[in-house]
């Protein structure tokens, strides 16, 4: 009896095994559509705000100042109101935002006030930007007397994206292998010479990164501004770079959409198309040169 | 001379504690000057704790509490007007990893000299001369003359060690601390930096810590065998090994626990 039985193949799959192979495939298909669905609106919003913006979209749009109410003309003041509220926010973030995350990161030590901090700084980058543009409007637009200005609204702007300048800095400064630091401190170097020598060098490329990502936040947002600073229209040179003052009131792209889209009636249908297109294709470029910054710093840097 | 006098490290009455958590107790050791001293024992019972009390390195974490005194070279180096920073460079220390920074090989020795002085005292001859001698020193000149420019990253793991004590050499330092230092490198590599430290010991006194009581055994003249935070045995090195005088001592040596 025993002789005949057929030889048993070792290892074979048993209708158990073979179930939870059935599931992990299916488990891999659905990650992968997921992340397929990442890209799809992508592409898709890029190419609907192209179609729909072509019979604006030209250098003349750019450059040139809205004209007959918003229903013709370009954009100019609107794109130098960004640039303006952008590059004046960062300028105060980015330094502010910066040194804190090294004093954070490398000098303060396991304390009731690091944690206080860490808690403020992950609930600040929490608030609604709405709640900012309230807190900006009390705080300097009134209380500080800075008035309805670009003032007012970049230093709203730079309250919004210190935290996350703060938390992608100290991301940055932590990735620094601690045996560089333990290298430096043992042959009697201060904390600060560390950081210079050694730290610094050694982050650089993730603190832009964080910092330059932190523009497209700075340019997309529309209620810090709004409360704040930017106006529905201002008078403005065609192509005039220096258009505005730090207590004017200016234009911006993000507001200046939503004005067109929603406030004006019977505006040529390509223009807040186009507007999208300016905002979206100024962030994109300087994203793109965040990478490059990054990949340049990167490939100089070798462990 | 007071017996005293030979004696590059004492500790007396020494503990620490990480939190509530004592990892060093009552610890009275003297190291010996120009000797190498292992400090031996199984994992978590104090060595390298003990070997980072002697430059203070561990304060830089909050939770450390140290009572007791350490005298390096006659000071008390726990008194309030001592400078951690020329401390650091009369101790220095090499880690487990060999940890160059991640510059030129040249710029590597002579970190240690720009971080002591302002730019314009530093003359580029002097600076040569520097690394000439402590790249000779560690037996390191011969290979890499023609390449102080490149990235000490790039290097073999042995000539990064070598590399981390020499950088530690322009600063004329006394103590040299090496906390496992062989134990990311290979056999040859590691018969190389044993053969250094025998150099080096005609110059400095140099604290080992290793997990390797071949090693141990090798390459020092005391060993200080601890348990649990505590100072088991203090003994030359054969001694240790031949007739120790601590039935713990022997039970680990022989490798009954570990």
């Amino acid at each position: 009896m025993d002789a005949i039985a057929p030889p048993v193949t070792r290892f074979a799959r048993t209708p158990g095994v073979a179930r939870r192979e059935r599931l992990q495939a299916v488990a891999k298909w659905v990650f992968f559509t997921m992340a397929l669905a990442m890209i799809v609106p992508l592409v898709a919003i890029v190419v609907y705000l192209l179609v729909q913006a072509a019979p604006s979209l030209n250098w003349e749009f750019l450059v040139e100042v809205p004209k007959k109410g918003m229903r013709e003309g370009g954009i100019w003041p609107a794109f130098v109101g960004t640039l303006y509220l952008v590059a004046i926010s960062l300028a105060i973030a980015a330094p502010i935002g910066v040194l804190a995350a090294i004093y954070l990161n490398e000098y303060s030590r396991e304390s009731w006030f690091n944690r206080v901090i860490n808690l403020a700084v992950i609930n600040l980058a929490g608030v609604p930007s709405i709640v900012h543009a309230l807190f900006g409007l009390g705080a300097f637009v009134y209380a500080a007397r800075f008035g309805y200005s670009i003032i007012s609204a970049s230093l709203t702007l730079a309250i919004m994206t210190l935290p996350v300048i703060i938390a992608s800095t100290r991301e940055a400064l932590a990735s620094v292998p601690m045996s560089f630091r333990e290298a430096c401190w043992n042959v009697g170097a201060t904390r600060w010479q560390t950081i210079r020598a050694v730290v610094l060098p050694n982050s650089i490329s993730g603190i832009l990164t964080g910092v330059i990502l932190q523009v497209s936040r700075a340019a997309g947002e529309t209620a810090p501004i709004m409360f704040t600073g930017a106006v529905f229209f201002k008078a403005v040179q065609r192509g005039d770079w220096f258009p505005y003052r730090l207590g004017d009131q200016c234009m911006a792209l993000s507001m200046h959409l939503y004005t067109v889209s929603t406030q004006v009636p019977n505006v040529r249908e390509s223009i807040p198309y186009a507007t999208a297109v300016v905002l979206l294709g100024s962030v994109l470029l300087v994203n793109a040169t965040a990478i490059a910054v990054r990949v340049w710093l990167r490939g100089r840097k070798k462990w | 001379m007071s017996p005293t006098a030979a004696l590059s490290i004492v500790t007396r009455g020494l503990n620490l504690w990480y939190g509530s958590f004592q990892a060093l107790i009552d610890v009275s050791i003297g190291i010996r000057e120009r000797q190498i001293t292992s400090l031996i024992g199984p994992s978590g019972c104090g060595k390298t704790t003990l070997l980072r009390c002697f430059n203070r390195i561990n304060e830089r974490f909050s939770y450390v509490r140290t009572t007791g005194e350490i005298e390096v070279l006659g000071q008390s180096i726990l008194a309030p007007e001592v400078s951690l920073i020329e401390l650091r460079k009369a101790v220095g220390m090499v880690f487990q990893r060999p940890n160059p920074l991640p510059i030129s090989v040249y710029e590597n020795v002579v970190f240690g000299l720009r971080v002591h002085s302002r730019r314009s005292e530093l003359r580029r001859s002097e600076l040569d001369q520097a690394v000439e001698t402590a790249l000779t020193e560690v037996g390191l000149w011969k290979d890499l003359k023609d390449r102080l420019g490149a990235r000490a990253t790039t290097l073999q793991l042995e000539q990064q060690q070598k590399l981390c004590i020499a950088r530690l050499l322009p600063l004329k330092p006394e103590v040299i601390l090496m906390d496992e230092p062989c134990s990311a490198l290979d056999v040859e590599a590691t018969r190389a930096i044993e053969e250094l430290m025998f150099t080096l010991r005609e110059r400095y006194t140099i604290v080992i810590v290793t997990h390797n009581m071949a090693q141990a055994r090798r390459a020092s003249d005391e060993c200080i065998f601890m348990l649990l935070g505590e100072v088991v045995e203090h003994s030359p090195t054969a001694d240790l090994f031949l007739n120790p005088r601590k039935e713990k001592t022997a039970d680990y040596i022989e490798g009954r626990y570990g």
